[in-house]
């Protein structure tokens, strides 16, 4: 199954990068991601089989993205703000943030979603704690209230 | 259509200019990633959101599309390697033990660093 879905993806990929639609390309595309699938075939997907979960978990994941991008264009609003503020009211200070996330990819994502919402930078993960760099007292409080780390953990079914 | 595209590329130039006027206007290491880590991912993203429409505009052909596509992909790698880069040169910036520049003392202790510092030696 992993197989198939690998090589949908990427034979996918090809056909828009390359955008010739004739036998030849087709042809040469469909040969070239067949060597790639066989060979890389337990990187994209860890596990043998599909299950319902992973599935949910992708349609959750799309559901977020507009979300986080609404996010990240009201905060690049307030840094903007504060960058052309005459008098420039930043308050700059480390804090620590302790997460409940366990698995890998949804504290990956946690922190990219950190990092991407302007005002504040993941700098270093140890077991169960971020240590993020604030800009603002604002965008502190909004990171502290837990809101994104809820979603993050509805994504993933760590609830 | 057009009009839609201009405006997306000029607020993204919007962006990438607060995001360089913070890289000079800002006083250490940290709000400088600050600035320009994360006001150069929205700018470029809607920079090429704004190049894609643009390139619809003419009229809609299966190659148009495609060149549209490419530059939202483009867009996609960008939201995914800004943040990790931005992550990564923090994270340097950290374990040699730069020390973040703050108004009061509060957050977390400056020493806290100089023992990380010792504790990488």
């Amino acid at each position: 199954m992993r197989y198939i879905v690998t090589f949908i993806i990427l034979f996918l990929n090809w056909v828009i990068w390359s955008g010739m639609f004739d036998a030849f390309h087709l042809s040469l595309g469909i040969i070239s991601c067949a060597i790639v699938t066989y060979t890389t075939h337990d990187i994209l997907f860890t596990r043998e089989k599909f299950s319902y979960k992973q599935i949910i978990e992708v349609w959750r994941f799309i559901k977020y993205i507009p979300w986080l991008l609404w996010q990240i264009i009201l905060s690049n609003i307030h840094v903007a703000g504060l960058v052309l503020n005459p008098k420039m009211p930043i308050e700059p200070h480390m804090i620590r943030v302790k997460t409940r996330l366990k698995k890998d990819i949804s504290i990956v994502t946690y922190a990219n979603s950190i990092i991407l919402t302007p005002g504040t930078i993941t700098a270093d993960i140890t077991d169960g704690e971020f240590l993020v760099h604030c800009i603002s007292k604002k965008v502190a409080d909004d990171l502290l209230t837990g809101d994104m780390e809820n979603r993050v953990a509805h994504i993933f079914m760590e609830d | 259509m057009k009009i839609l595209a201009i405006i997306f590329i000029i607020s993204g130039v919007f962006f990438f200019f607060t995001a360089t006027l913070g890289l000079l206007r800002f006083p250490d290491f940290y709000s400088r990633m600050q600035a320009t880590g994360k006001g150069d991912t929205l700018g470029a993203f809607l920079s090429l959101t704004g190049l894609a429409l643009y390139n619809l505009a003419d009229g809609f052909s299966l190659s148009a599309a495609l060149v549209s596509i490419k530059i939202m992909l483009i867009a996609v790698v960008i939201f995914i390697a800004n943040p990790t880069a931005t992550h990564a040169i923090t994270r340097a910036g950290i374990d040699c033990g730069v020390e973040p520049w703050t108004k009061e003392e509060f957050g977390v202790q400056s020493s806290e660093f100089g023992a990380k510092k010792e504790e990488s030696r």
